[in-house]
């Protein structure tokens, strides 16, 4: 009876070996596929209870921390924003909240946010048995210029319109403002009602990050990209004459400029100076299709930004048929494109980036929020690192744009504006996008830097609709209050 | 060394896993729990300490690792139940206590354990009746009868049964095992016993199909059914028969399956717990949570009390007034059916098989203890109460880990919950019987007891 026995005890070890087998396919093998099922909130309960880092901005102003919530050894981490007026930072910074999911800077810094680190970090964090915790993040947006952006565009636009800032830093690419008009407070989003609320008002959504993800319209702030392609490609220079007569026929179908005015043979510097579109146009043309795309390349157009933010609140800038972005090889009238009509939608970040990459000799640098960040033992893990995109076009070609866009402010289009540094201390071109010929509406647009010399910060400031105005008149104020804020603080 | 010393030596590795595993919760969880709960697991091991002096007294042959080992389990059981709930370690520790009275009870009372083979028609029959009996009372929880009430007292008949068949079906093998095997027919190459003396085990059969059917317990029915075929090979030596038994159980479990939807839903379940997302059939959560607590462990586990467990702040449920553990923990049932699950959670992968080695090591001195018995109801005996308590064991954790269909069974010393405690430690005392008898030098035999079978 005793070989039997031991066949059974071989049994049971083949048994308990299988049950073995099994354990370690759920705890190892397939661990990592069961952590990431939607049934499982494990994940989702155990990211609530490390409490995420503080946000603040570069001037001190906290903009979102984690409060507990109910009480025990573990508690759970509720966001808060405690800013007075959350609306204002509410694009771009956004919301991190279980129902309603994470977006804007809480979803592009997540990790740093909520302190997830390589796995040697965390496995020494674990022998030490430190919880783990997020890290803090100081962003490069400054709030007093912020606040001055969001408060002038209110003053602008009326109810149900849109509009936007952005400034940036040329020489290191810090966003230091990026304004979104209507806002929102991330607080409410909490509550999933208002939530959808929020999301279904439609073009007016105030959830919508208009400086990233708006596509409009640039108007004539396009001619900045056409006279840095031209120059940079020696196809003319400052004191080339063209015809500018008024209209004049590109592609097929006839041009006019703004009130019909015809200005006869003129030089690049007065064509800019008063923004003649035949003149631009027909540099346009002559630059031609393939050459004037791959200069719109090197100013970040035709891809998304390389902004450290989230991918689906980003849209790239470039020639639309239908949503989607036209190649070298499709039938695109080009001098139409130059002069910021056809069908070439611009993002105001996109545009900011062009006057900052002027300002800053010709490199694009990389746009970015992040100015700091810190663990929470106070040490800094992250700083802010300028770091270059493309060369757009050379130094030099970059100092004649400037001299020329200065001209815009100083005796052109822009000359009602002026910023604190002093007089001929700002470069500019101002936009003006109809929209809507009969009814009189238009898209203002003003994109500039200053001061000229040592250029300390670039803008972009764009209203996405006001009846018979000008980007001068409406746009150019807005951004050279936000300029002051920012040269003077 | 003799055996009882080694014994003693044994309950070392004891006392540190209750040393530490208490110090270890306590210092996780020290906001939550008194100091005083500490005393829970010196109690354990004073515990363990008295029942080891009365095996020195009374079974000083006895079999010097089958106690050992069954404290070393009951001492992960104390441990994780400590880390479950404070208050539920208390109770733990009583009952077992309560294990250790029964235990007791049983090597001062049945030290002639082959008294029970006169007893075994009554022991069948009261076996079978405890069973049905939460059938009887009408006492349905998820469908199955598993319980019985008896005033403040429930219980499990199912853990009693176990042992009480176990009982039977040795006796009745080993007076019938040579008619089984010898007597038998060859019919196309296939043997068939004579029917008189195939007819009790047919009956098994019957009843453990009829349990599936009436009391829906899939966990037991596999548990006994398991354990029969196992006595039954020892007892004949013919694989065929356990294939044919083996054949007609599932073709009864696969039929009665199919028309019971308790079980249909486990099975399905089984197959695929993820399956029907929203619409998945009641109870799928329950393996999820199963799956996903072992998914959090790794191979070390997240450390003792450090795992989720208790649903935190807002996601605590507003309406469990029972309170944790049975209701608003993550993973249902932590304390009981998935207690495993809990195991590799905080123990990790290591923590579950070391677990699972401690089962291994038990059913080694088991059926060591069958091979050594000198005479056929012992062995039967031994090998069969080893056979169901290992069987028992794979049922539990095979149903938590996703190898076989979940089923309500308790894992033997681990769980919490006093008729597993006091069920398995009367197996245990049961074995250490065998195994003393077995052991005993010839010079301290009776006369005539080398010839197997009782002392006349």
């Amino acid at each position: 009876m005793n070989a039997p026995v031991v066949r059974l005890y071989a049994l049971v070890l083949l048994l308990f070996g299988l049950l073995v087998y099994f354990t370690s396919k759920w705890a190892v093998f397939d661990a990592e596929s069961l952590e990431q099922r939607p049934e499982n909130r494990r994940p989702l309960i155990a990211e609530q209870q490390i409490p995420r880092g503080d946000i603040t901005t570069a001037d001190g102003v906290l903009l979102a921390e984690s409060l507990p919530q109910g009480q025990g050894r573990r508690p759970v981490f509720v966001r808060r924003y405690p800013a007075p007026d959350p609306a204002t930072f509410g694009n771009p910074v956004g919301y991190s909240f279980v129902d309603v999911g994470r977006t804007g800077i809480e979803l592009s810094e997540n990790r740093l946010l909520s302190g997830e680190q390589n796995e040697f970090a965390s496995i020494l964090d674990q022998l030490r048995d430190v919880p783990p915790e997020g890290a803090d993040i100081t962003l490069t947006i400054d709030a007093e210029a912020q606040r001055t952006a969001v408060q002038a565009l209110q003053s602008a636009v009326g109810p149900g319109v849109g509009g936007s800032v952005v400034a940036l830093e040329p020489d290191t690419g810090a966003v230091k403002v990026m304004a979104s008009v209507p806002g929102f407070d991330p607080n409410v989003v909490r509550n999933e009602q208002t939530f959808s609320q929020l999301s279904e008002q439609g073009t007016t959504s105030p959830l919508f990050n208009r400086p990233t993800q708006g596509t409009y319209e640039p108007g004539s702030t396009m001619k900045v990209v056409t006279v840095a392609a031209a120059l940079d490609s020696a196809e003319v220079d400052p004191d080339t004459t063209i015809n500018a007569d008024s209209p004049k026929e590109i592609s097929g179908f006839p041009l006019e400029n703004s009130g019909g005015q015809s200005f006869g043979e003129i030089d690049a510097t007065s064509a800019l100076t008063n923004s003649v579109n035949t003149y631009w146009a027909q540099v346009g043309e002559r630059l031609g299709t393939g050459t004037y795309l791959s200069y719109m390349d090197r100013f970040g157009f035709n891809t998304d930004p390389p902004l450290d933010y989230p991918d689906d609140q980003m849209a790239p800038s470039g020639v639309y048929e239908a949503g989607r972005l036209l190649g070298s090889g499709a039938a695109i009238d080009i001098g139409r494109v130059a002069i910021g009509q056809e069908r070439l939608l611009a993002t105001p970040l996109q545009m900011a980036e062009v006057a900052a990459t002027i300002a800053n000799g010709g490199t694009l640098m990389k746009p970015t929020f992040l100015l700091e960040a810190k663990d929470p033992d106070g040490r800094t893990i992250r700083e802010l690192d300028a770091d270059p995109e493309s060369r757009a076009i050379s130094e030099e070609t970059a100092a004649q744009v400037a001299e020329m866009m200065t001209n815009v402010a100083n005796e052109g289009t822009a000359s009602g504006l002026s910023v604190s540094t002093g007089a001929g201390t700002l470069a500019g071109k101002t936009g003006t996008a109809e929209i809507d010929v009969e009814q009189r509406l238009n898209r203002a647009w003003f994109i500039g830097f200053a001061p000229v010399d040592e250029p300390q910060i670039a803008v972009a400031a764009m209203i996405e609709r006001c009846t018979a105005c000008f980007g001068g008149e409406v746009a150019g104020p807005i951004a050279t209050e936000v300029m002051n804020t920012l040269l003077e603080g | 060394m003799s055996a009882r010393n080694r014994e003693l030596l044994a309950l070392l590795p004891v006392a540190l896993l209750v040393i530490g595993g208490f110090s270890a919760v306590f210092i996780v969880e020290s906001e939550q729990i008194g100091d005083l709960s500490l005393i829970y697991g010196g109690y354990f091991f004073a515990l363990c300490l008295i029942a080891h002096v009365l095996i020195r007294i009374r079974l000083p042959d006895a079999d010097p690792y089958l106690f050992p080992l069954a404290a070393l389990l009951a001492a992960v059981g104390m441990v994780v139940v400590y880390r479950i709930d404070d208050g539920l370690a208390g109770r733990q520790a009583s009952l077992f206590l309560l294990g250790l009275v029964f235990f007791a009870a049983t090597i001062i009372w049945l030290r002639d354990y082959r008294a029970l083979e006169r007893y075994r028609y009554l022991i069948a029959v009261g076996s079978i009746v405890l069973l049905f009996s939460p059938f009887l009372l009408r006492n349905q929880v998820n469908e199955a009868y598993l319980q019985v009430n008896l005033g403040p007292l429930s219980f499990q008949p199912s853990e009693f049964a176990k042992i009480g068949v176990i009982v039977f079906l040795a006796s009745y093998l080993a007076e019938n095992r040579e008619m089984l095997s010898v007597a038998a027919r060859k019919f196309l190459g296939i043997t068939i016993p004579p029917l008189k003396h195939f007819g009790p085990l047919i009956a098994v059969w019957g009843a453990a199909m009829l349990m599936l059917f009436v009391v829906r317990d899939l966990g037991s029915s596999v548990m006994f059914f398991g354990g029969f075929l196992a006595v039954l090979y020892v007892a004949t030596s013919r694989l065929s028969y356990v294939i044919a038994g083996l054949g007609l159980f599932l073709a009864g479990a696969g039929f009665l399956a199919r028309r019971t939807p308790h079980v249909q839903d486990r099975v399905d379940i089984w197959l695929d717990p993820f399956a029907g997302g929203k619409n998945a059939p009641e109870g799928a959560g329950q393996i999820q949570q199963s799956l996903f607590a072992q998914a959090d462990g790794g191979l070390f586990g997240t450390g003792l009390g450090e795992s989720l467990l208790r649903l935190p702040g807002p996601f605590f449920p507003p309406d469990c007034t029972e309170g944790f553990p049975f209701c608003g923990s993550i993973l249902p049932e932590p304390h009981t059916d998935f207690i495993y699950a809990v195991v590799v959670s905080e123990l990790g992968l290591f923590g579950g098989a070391g677990l699972v080695l401690i089962y291994a090591l038990l059913a080694a001195r088991g059926f060591k203890t069958a091979l050594i018995a000198r005479d056929a109801f012992s062995k039967l005996l031994a090998a069969g109460l080893t056979a169901v308590f290992a069987l028992q064991t794979f049922v539990i954790i095979g149903g938590v880990t996703k190898v076989i269909p979940l089923t309500g069974v308790t894992l033997p010393f681990v769980s919490y919950g006093g008729t597993s405690v006091v069920a398995n430690m009367i197996l245990i005392a049961l074995l250490m019987l065998i195994s003393n008898d077995a052991r005993r030098p010839r010079s301290r035999r009776l006369p005539g007891e080398d010839l197997g079978g009782a002392p006349a």
